[in-house]
């Protein structure tokens, strides 16, 4: 084959390059000749095709992103913030935490399997990368219309592969969220998040530093997969009857994985590296690009020394090759044997394939000669950025004035009974337990809650019951009424989640899941939500310690509903204080804390039985939903609660279903004198949850709640004798629904459309 | 002198970590051995934990019988060292015939994970003395290929020896002959077991603290035997 040389590159400046096939612009194209001086090797142009892709340059959202870092809340608790593979806080003892979670959206789409494996694969190696033990995973995903064919397809090999994966790497899979809405029928998101612990002087960071030290690629050989766009560089250079095109999907090895993990932390904590990056999007040209960039602004590479599983590929296809499970690390000459010797226990394969120097230069050879010599910032940092148009849609106001208002409510006793039966069963409200119990959330033997409960729990510590708390959410629909509300929206029910059980919320992550940025609409949609969190984190004293943007989820001009996928970390000091979901004995009183309006718009009611969506979402007051989350932090630690359970989807009715469910226990309500039935069972107003209290605590709780002046409302009592959930004042009558009918409607839901 | 109980650790073990925590639960020293180990380093006892080793890219616990430890592992075995081989371990065993039978896919095709009812069906192995026959525990059960299955002649050994140590209850998870959980060898000294007792030693993170009672079985039978003092 023949090597476009550096040489070439400045000897034949007029040779014409497929730059529109590798998705550059015409000025991104001419500001790298700019940059070089000249026209740019084809590896040069495949390694700036892959780092200036909106998937790795954030081009279009960067702008916006700015907030994440300006509007900063005090907080003592972030060690390591945005730019590094993940952010790092601290949640005492000398422990510290990271956590980050990422789209595999479109890998998903095309082959659902690896797509769903391969970006839980990617997301560990963020976390290892930092030198922390990964501890568990969660997968917020969004599907199509779940009785449409193609959706069976695209869910059932997710969560095989998210199983497949997850499972034989040996971390709990803790919680997620399911959700269908016909928006993502050509678009479904894969979020997968992944949290890990370390102590303090574990923490470590993606930079080259001190000249002469070794760059050794180690874990999994160079494959074809994953490579995506290159192809057509690579078609140029093979016989017309040569290798195909390359998928673009790349393929998991859970096992090597797992061995990588602890091969890394076994060379991290034996002191053996200066600095370390993960090799996910774009490979070994933004591992070397970020690496260099972030240290002595130098590095050399020997490119044919890079160990392959297919002896055909060309230095652009291994530049660009998207093979999963491998790692970068920069290591001191001296130190090299004795980290070659751990990799040997741990069967890994490893190769030093550069040097670190000050020439302020990456440069790249191949056998003997240079096809790549770029300004490493030019590549990793220094890509394009755009100040997209973006302008409200005219379409706004027509969804914002037709509210749920005429929507048709049930009529009466036995309609409510209905609805609740109905509701409990739909798609979105049912038992996610057929897909749960495909994942193991036993492994590593420290959790202590995971889904159905609000949040994920594991204890850090064993030894003084540390632990912490983790929760995703999104109501796109809310998003979709009201982007800055929406956003807002999704961070308060995931700290709400993460209080619940206990948990001091302290950090935000967030996966920001859009269309087209080309789109005034929706980079109005994408500013609007941005904003909206940075103000809410701001007010609420949780910074965002990293995240990603994932656009382009739309197909022809239909976008998804924007989905701002938002993570909150809370901090819990002993997890055997921790809230369960469910009440448990005779007698216990049941609360609801929080004000109960009439606000149906987005709610899962609309949705699921009258397909409306329209209207403002439910009002949303920042310092009402921190008071209520100091409640449920204090009232755990007094030990003032039985149980706990937030309110969101599905209102009152799904909150008191589940736990009735999960406790088994049955229950005697009644409805509010000041309240309807229905408004009070499938409103879908925020800063709320059920609270089940201990008789002999009533009289603290209830001082508790006036003191913080916040609204608390008796709901019932827990009978034990009882098997079902009865409530009276249900236009005038008693309706009572016995909890293995609802388990038995709840469970059968998924199974019947997937299983 | 307290027992020491070695964990081996394969490329691709998972919950060794979690025997370990058990053993200690327990009231035993848990030993950590290496697949590469040329010996067994004058342990008590053995669990192999539960994982995918090697990745079981062939069929489950196939290539582990091969890693070093594993021969001075049967023949130690052989001489009556108590070994518990739980989910992987148990299939490992298999695959090394220390235990007959062999484990499959489960029936349904998925991976399960659930909270799973067991009833006690032998308390004379040194993995299970401190059972009541009879006795229903709840574990968890967590695999992909945990279907029991031998040829009827020997599992109408199985059965006439008492030699099946467990059942499940009210489902069968995964397809298993006669709902076979777990069983042991004639000695009684190895025991194969699909669910993780290992994961049921504490309330806070297991459904219950059932699962605890093979290793405290364990550990009044070294005892009992005189291989360590109480």
């Amino acid at each position: 084959m023949s090597i476009d040389t550096v040489s070439d590159a400045t000897s034949s400046p007029k040779t014409s390059q497929p730059f529109a096939e590798l998705g550059f612009k015409k000025d991104e194209y001419e500001s790298i000749r700019e940059i070089l001086g000249r026209r740019p090797t084809s590896s040069e142009l495949a390694m700036y095709s892959v780092m200036w892709s909106e998937h790795c340059s954030y081009k279009s959202s960067k702008v916006h992103l700015r907030q994440f870092g300006t509007k900063v809340p005090k907080n003592d608790s972030m060690l390591v913030g945005i730019g590094e593979n993940a952010g790092v806080v601290d949640i005492g003892q000398d422990w510290a935490v990271t956590f980050k979670v990422e789209s595999h959206n479109h890998p998903s789409y095309v082959e659902p399997y690896q797509g769903a494996a391969t970006g839980i694969g990617g997301i560990v190696r963020d976390i290892i990368s930092m030198g922390a033990r990964p501890v568990a995973v969660m997968d917020p995903l969004r599907f199509g219309n779940p009785e449409n064919p193609d959706t069976r397809r695209v869910l059932t090999g997710i969560v095989s592969g998210i199983g497949g994966y997850g499972n034989c790497l040996g971390l709990p899979n803790i919680g997620g969220e399911i959700v269908f809405d016909s928006s993502y029928q050509g678009n479904p998101l894969v979020n997968a998040l992944c949290v890990g612990t370390m102590k303090h002087e574990d923490i470590h960071l993606a930079k080259a530093s001190g000249v002469g030290n070794a760059v050794i690629l180690y874990g999994a050989r160079t494959g074809g997969d994953g490579i995506g766009g290159v192809s057509v560089l690579a078609s140029e250079t093979f016989d017309a009857d040569g290798p195909a095109k390359r998928p673009s999907v790349q393929v998991g090895d859970p096992f090597m994985e797992k061995l990588l993990i602890e091969c890394t932390l076994e060379v991290l904590h034996a002191g053996l590296v200066e600095g370390i990056q993960d090799l996910g999007g774009a490979g070994i040209s933004c591992a070397t690009s970020e690496l260099a960039s972030n240290g002595e602004g130098g590095m050399h590479v020997w490119l044919d020394r890079v160990l392959l599983r297919d002896s055909t590929l060309s230095p652009e296809e291994i530049l660009m090759s998207e093979s999963q499970e491998r790692m970068c690390a920069v290591v001191e000459p001296a130190k090299i044997d004795a980290f070659m010797a751990v990799c040997k226990k741990w069967d890994v394969e490893a190769v030093v394939i550069g040097e670190v120097n000050n020439s302020g230069r990456l440069t790249v050879e191949w056998h003997g000669q240079e096809i790549v010599n770029v300004p490493p910032r030019s590549v990793a940092h220094d890509g394009p950025v755009y100040e997209r148009p973006y302008a409200r849609p005219d379409w706004m106001d027509v969804r914002q004035s037709s509210g749920p208002e005429n929507l048709v409510r049930p009529k009466s006793a036995d309609e409510v009974k209905q609805t609740w039966l109905t509701m409990t069963g739909t798609p979105n409200l049912a038992s996610k337990s057929w897909v749960t119990s495909q994942y193991d959330r036993y492994v590593m033997g420290n959790t202590v809650l995971a889904q159905p409960e609000d949040s994920g729990m594991i204890r850090v510590d064993e030894k003084t019951g540390l632990g912490i708390a983790v929760s995703t959410d999104c109501n796109a629909r809310f998003a979709a009424l009201d982007p800055y509300k929406g956003a807002q929206l999704a961070l308060a029910e995931s700290y709400r989640n993460v209080a619940v059980t206990g948990a001091k919320p302290l950090a935000v992550t967030n996966c920001l899941n859009f269309g087209s940025p080309e789109d005034p609409a929706v980079m109005w949609q994408f500013e609007q939500a941005v904003t909206g969190l940075a103000d809410a984190c701001l007010e609420m004293g949780t910074p965002v310690t990293g995240g990603n943007v994932s656009f382009y989820n739309q197909t022809g001009e239909v976008a998804i509903h924007p989905t701002p996928v938002i993570g909150v970390l809370g901090v819990i000091q002993d997890v055997d204080r921790r809230t369960p979901m469910a009440w448990q004995r005779d007698g216990e009183i049941v609360y609801v804390l929080g004000t109960t309006r009439d606000e149906l718009a987005g709610s899962e009611w609309a949705h699921a039985i009258h397909n409306h969506l329209g209207g403002l979402p439910p009002v949303l007051d920042l310092q009402d939903e921190m008071t209520l989350a100091e409640i449920l932090v204090t009232g755990s630690i007094d030990g003032l609660f039985a149980a706990a359970h937030d309110v969101s989807e599905g209102g009152i009715a799904q909150t008191i279903a589940e736990m009735a469910m999960r406790s088994g226990v049955g229950v005697r309500l009644e409805v509010p004198a000041w309240l309807d039935a229905f408004t009070f069972l499938w409103s879908e107003s925020a800063t709320r949850a059920v609270v089940v209290v201990p008789q002999n605590r009533n009289d603290e709780f209830l001082a508790h709640c006036e003191s913080k002046s916040f609204p608390v409302t008796k709901i019932g009592v827990v009978d034990a004798l009882s098997k079902s959930v009865e409530l009276a004042g249900v236009f005038g009558e008693t309706i009572s629904l016995d909890i293995d009918e609802l388990r038995t409607v709840s469970e059968e839901t998924l199974p019947r459309l997937f299983g | 002198m307290t027992p020491r109980v070695g964990v081996i650790t394969f490329p691709g073990s998972l919950d060794d970590k979690d025997a370990a925590r058990a053993v200690r639960l327990a009231g035993g020293e848990s030993v950590a051995l290496w697949h590469a180990d040329a010996d067994l380093h004058s342990v008590d006892a053995v669990v192999l934990p539960g994982g995918f080793s090697y990745g079981d890219y062939l069929r489950c616990g196939a290539i582990a019988k091969f890693a070093p430890v594993m021969g001075k592992l049967v023949d130690a075995a052989n001489g009556g060292l108590p070994v518990l081989g739980i989910c992987n371990g148990f299939q490992v065993l298999t695959e090394s015939h220390l235990l007959p039978g062999a484990l499959t896919r489960n029936d349904h095709l998925h991976f399960i994970c659930r909270d799973q009812k067991l009833r006690i069906e032998n308390n004379s192995s040194m993995w299970t003395s401190e059972f009541e026959i009879g006795q229903e525990i709840l574990i968890p059960l967590k695999n992909g290929e945990g279907g029991y299955v031998a040829d009827e002649k020997t599992l109408d050994q199985l059965e006439g020896e008492g030699r099946v140590i467990a059942r499940y209850l009210e489902i069968n998870p995964n397809g298993s002959r006669r709902d076979i959980a777990g069983i042991t060898n004639a000695r009684g000294n190895v025991v194969g077991i699909m669910p993780h007792p290992e994961h049921a030693v504490e309330k806070l993170t297991g459904p219950t603290t059932d699962g605890l009672g093979f290793f405290t079985s364990l550990l009044s039978s070294l005892v009992n035997n005189g291989k360590v003092s109480a």
